[in-house]
């Protein structure tokens, strides 16, 4: 996240045009931009508008709704906010976030990192590999691959099973189960972020700060950590964001059950949506998740303006 | 610069979240606009039933009608990612199949939701139509009093058992339990003399889907002589002391752990493991499950079992009390259908009568182990030798229900799985479960369509 420099850019002659004439080469400049604006207006901002005129009506994929669709107000909403599964769902949602993308991706990330910047090259390697690996697999796999090792006859039970502590941990934990897998798979990108960032300190900080004494966690706590503050608050929004949108990990793992155990509002609103037709319900759902990562964006814009 | 890279950042994750929330969008195959009926179908798993049935009846059809084709499209999802994706394909006149496979349990949603056309006045003129049993013609009939599907075969629903699991037990081979605490008796019977046997199973929870509302939860409570709905005075039943009734003898079923560990109940293979692994390993001793159950044992299956016939037993679901018949089941079934898009009316027809024709008719019916709608396929040689529990399934018939023909079904049928849930875990009583569902119902149907019946 450090300053980019573009050493080609002709900051001079366009400041020369601009003074001739300012609106035709302000045209012309934006036409090669036409394409580009039009395919984001058409696949970005065209579903984004549908999303949200259909949170305002009963839209469906079949029934009565599909055939006269009716507008209906805040009734999506107003059902959503009374229903104990949709609330249910929103717990289950900020847990899963808080516990796998706040604190498992982030903190494990950045102790990868710090750990590191003072290994052997071939441990630093043979470990970037190993994470990034993770990272690297499609998300379908990395779920089916955690559903192998966790479920009743996985892998984790016939090794720990000998000692009596088998159990079906996607059955008695399953929340815990998705999490921990979602921070195995996530952990990389923090790891790269935070890499990028520690090689960024200079040196003679990081030597001043030993000449003074500052030795372990010390150090990490008064010299680098406020050194990468920005990092941080860039690195939590990114991964926040991915996590509260999860769903092809946890529907392989457990199709949010058992029950609604593991239902965030990813599987809330596909089940509503596709399983139950509730096309209008299941985009005021998506909005909602919209406004949970907005709450989070503001959270984390926060933090940045008061420490600049 | 910094300011920006966040903007891009919270730009990036809020496109993430749309991109989740619109994936409803996305069409499927182009339309080529030829004269070609396409014909949607479910196509799941290593099972080729359908599609060697369709490929028979393309080649004939083809050669039959010279210039005319037929496009089979097989949509490649399991059962309910079908209807989604049926349901998409139909909502678009550029991506509508012209004849399409409906379960139904569905078809009336359908129907309402204006993707399917009447058939009235094909039918009237079909000759054939009057050989279709007058129960199964009622299947595809909407509100408006319209028939919209034309049949192709039921299921029942009924006890099988293992007569080997039975002996050992020291139970009777010709089984026939006459009321639940009779079933109740034979399965405690069964856990105590069969340590590692699971005496029964019996669907419940959302894992299963659709299995755990029928072949569970409405197999018992239609045995007490109450319904979910009545079509007549358009009212759903809640507060029902009958719903409370069957919820309990699911409770003590589980709770006795006469049924699965819900470990393996709410597990969404739980209806595979029961028909090719706990059956034929004889690790299960009766199963409350479908006609359809030997169609998977059969060579062209997909577990081939070559004793099942001598191993499994079958006996009617008895009612709460032998009240009634004594004896319950649940039909439900599959229809041929016409979209409103379909590009050609008189060639689609011509494709549907085709394919439920009596010829092409007995084939499904053999391969599929259905139960025969068509009056000459059930009593035809070939259709009745093929498979010896067929005349003890057809034999139900007489007794069977359908599920409320109503497009709130589906929704409701979910809340049932619900409660089933709520009371295999433990994590509800009987009486709390059902109260819960009952609130659930008159939310999905309006308090004023709701009446304890």
């Amino acid at each position: 996240m450090a300053t980019l420099t573009r050493p080609g850019s002709p900051e001079t002659g366009t400041e020369l045009h601009r003074r001739t004439h300012p609106l035709r080469v302000d045209i012309a400049r934006a036409l090669p931009l036409t394409p580009a604006v039009v395919l984001l207006l058409v696949f970005l901002a065209g579903p984004i508008l549908w999303c949200c005129y259909a949170a305002f009506t009963d839209t469906a994929l079949t029934g009565a709704g599909s055939g006269a669709t009716r507008f209906v107000g805040l009734d999506n909403f107003r059902q959503a906010f009374g229903s104990d599964a949709f609330r249910n769902s929103v717990v289950l949602t900020l847990v899963f976030t808080v516990l796998s993308a706040v604190v498992g991706q982030n903190l494990l990330g950045l102790a990868l990192a710090l750990l590191q910047k003072r290994a052997a090259r071939v441990v630093r390697m043979l470990v970037g590999t190993a994470v990034i690996g993770a990272w690297v697999i499609p998300e379908v796999v990395a779920g089916y691959v955690w559903y192998a090792f966790l479920a009743k006859d996985g892998t984790l039970n016939e090794i720990i099973g000998t000692l009596g502590l088998g159990q079906n941990w996607l059955y008695t934990l399953p929340i815990l189960a998705v999490s921990i897998a979602n921070v195995w798979r996530g952990t990389a990108f923090s790891m790269l972020v935070y890499n990028a960032a520690l090689s960024e300190i200079p040196q003679e900080i990081e030597e001043a700060a030993e000449m003074d004494g500052a030795t372990g966690f010390s150090r990490l706590r008064y010299v680098t950590i406020p050194m990468i503050r920005r990092t941080v608050t860039t690195n939590l929004m990114l991964i926040t964001l991915q996590t509260l949108s999860v769903f092809g990990l946890i529907y392989t793992m457990t199709k949010g059950g058992p029950g609604t155990k593991s239902q965030t509002l990813p599987l809330y609103m596909y089940e509503q949506a596709f399983s139950f037709s509730q096309l209008g319900y299941g985009t005021a759902i998506a909005l909602v998740l919209l406004a949970v990562g907005a709450v989070f964006s503001v959270v984390y814009m926060r933090l940045l303006r008061e420490e600049a | 610069m910094r300011r920006r890279s966040f903007l891009t950042a919270a730009g990036l994750g809020a496109g993430a979240l749309f991109g989740t929330a619109a994936c409803g969008g996305g069409g499927s195959s182009e339309s080529s606009g030829s004269a070609a009926t396409k014909v949607a179908y479910q196509q799941w798993g290593s099972g080729t039933i359908m599609k060697d049935y369709l490929t028979g009846v393309k080649t004939a059809y083809e050669s039959a009608n010279s210039g005319k084709t037929m496009e089979l499209l097989p949509i490649v999802a399991s059962e309910n990612d079908y209807y989604t994706k049926l349901q998409l394909m139909m909502r678009s006149p550029r991506t509508s199949p012209d004849v399409v496979y409906e379960d139904t349990f569905l078809i009336n949603s359908d129907i309402t939701a204006g993707y399917l056309q009447p058939l009235d006045a094909q039918l009237e003129k079909w000759d054939e139509w009057s050989q279709f049993q007058d129960i199964a013609k009622g299947a595809a009939k909407a509100a408006d009093g319209k028939t919209y599907g034309i049949p192709d075969g039921t299921d029942t629903r009924a006890l099988w058992f293992n007569k080997d699991l039975f002996a050992k037990a020291g139970l009777p081979a010709d089984w026939a339990p006459t009321s639940w605490d009779d079933l109740l008796a034979a399965a405690r019977e069964l856990k105590g003399k069969l340590p590692g046997v699971t005496p029964i199973n019996v669907y419940a929870g959302k894992a299963a889907g659709e299995a755990a509302s029928m072949q569970g939860f409405e197999m018992l409570f239609y045995g007490t002589g109450s319904t979910l709905y009545d079509p007549k005075a358009d009212k759903w039943n809640v507060a029902s002391p009958e719903f409370r009734d069957a919820l309990t003898l699911l409770k003590t079923l589980y709770d006795e752990k006469l049924c699965p560990d819900p470990q393996i109940a709410l597990d969404a293979q739980v209806g595979t493991r029961v028909q090719e692994e706990f059956l034929p390993g004889s690790t299960m001793a009766i199963a409350l499950d479908g006609s359809w159950l030997s169609g998977t044992w059969l060579e062209s299956g997909g577990a081939p079992w070559a004793e099942w016939n001598d191993v499994m037993g079958t006996a009617p679901m008895p009612t709460k009390t032998a009240s009634g018949d004594g004896k319950i089941s649940m039909s439900g079934g599959w229809t041929w259908a016409m979209t409103k898009n379909a590009a050609n009316p008189d060639d689609a027809w011509k494709v549907m009568s085709t394919l439920t024709s009596f010829e092409n008719n007995v084939k499904y019916n053999i391969a599929s182990a259905a139960v025969a709608v068509r009056k000459d396929v059930a009593e035809d040689p070939q259709y009745t030798g093929s498979n010896p529990t067929l005349e003890f399934f057809s034999s139900l018939v007489p007794v069977t229900q359908y599920r409320p023909q109503n497009t709130d079904y589906p929704r409701v049928s979910n809340e049932i799985q619900v409660a089933m849930e709520a009371v295999v875990t433990g994590q509800a009583s009987p009486s709390e479960a059902a109260d819960s569902y009952d609130e659930a119902v008159k939310g999905i149907v309006g308090e004023d369509k709701t009446a304890t019946l």
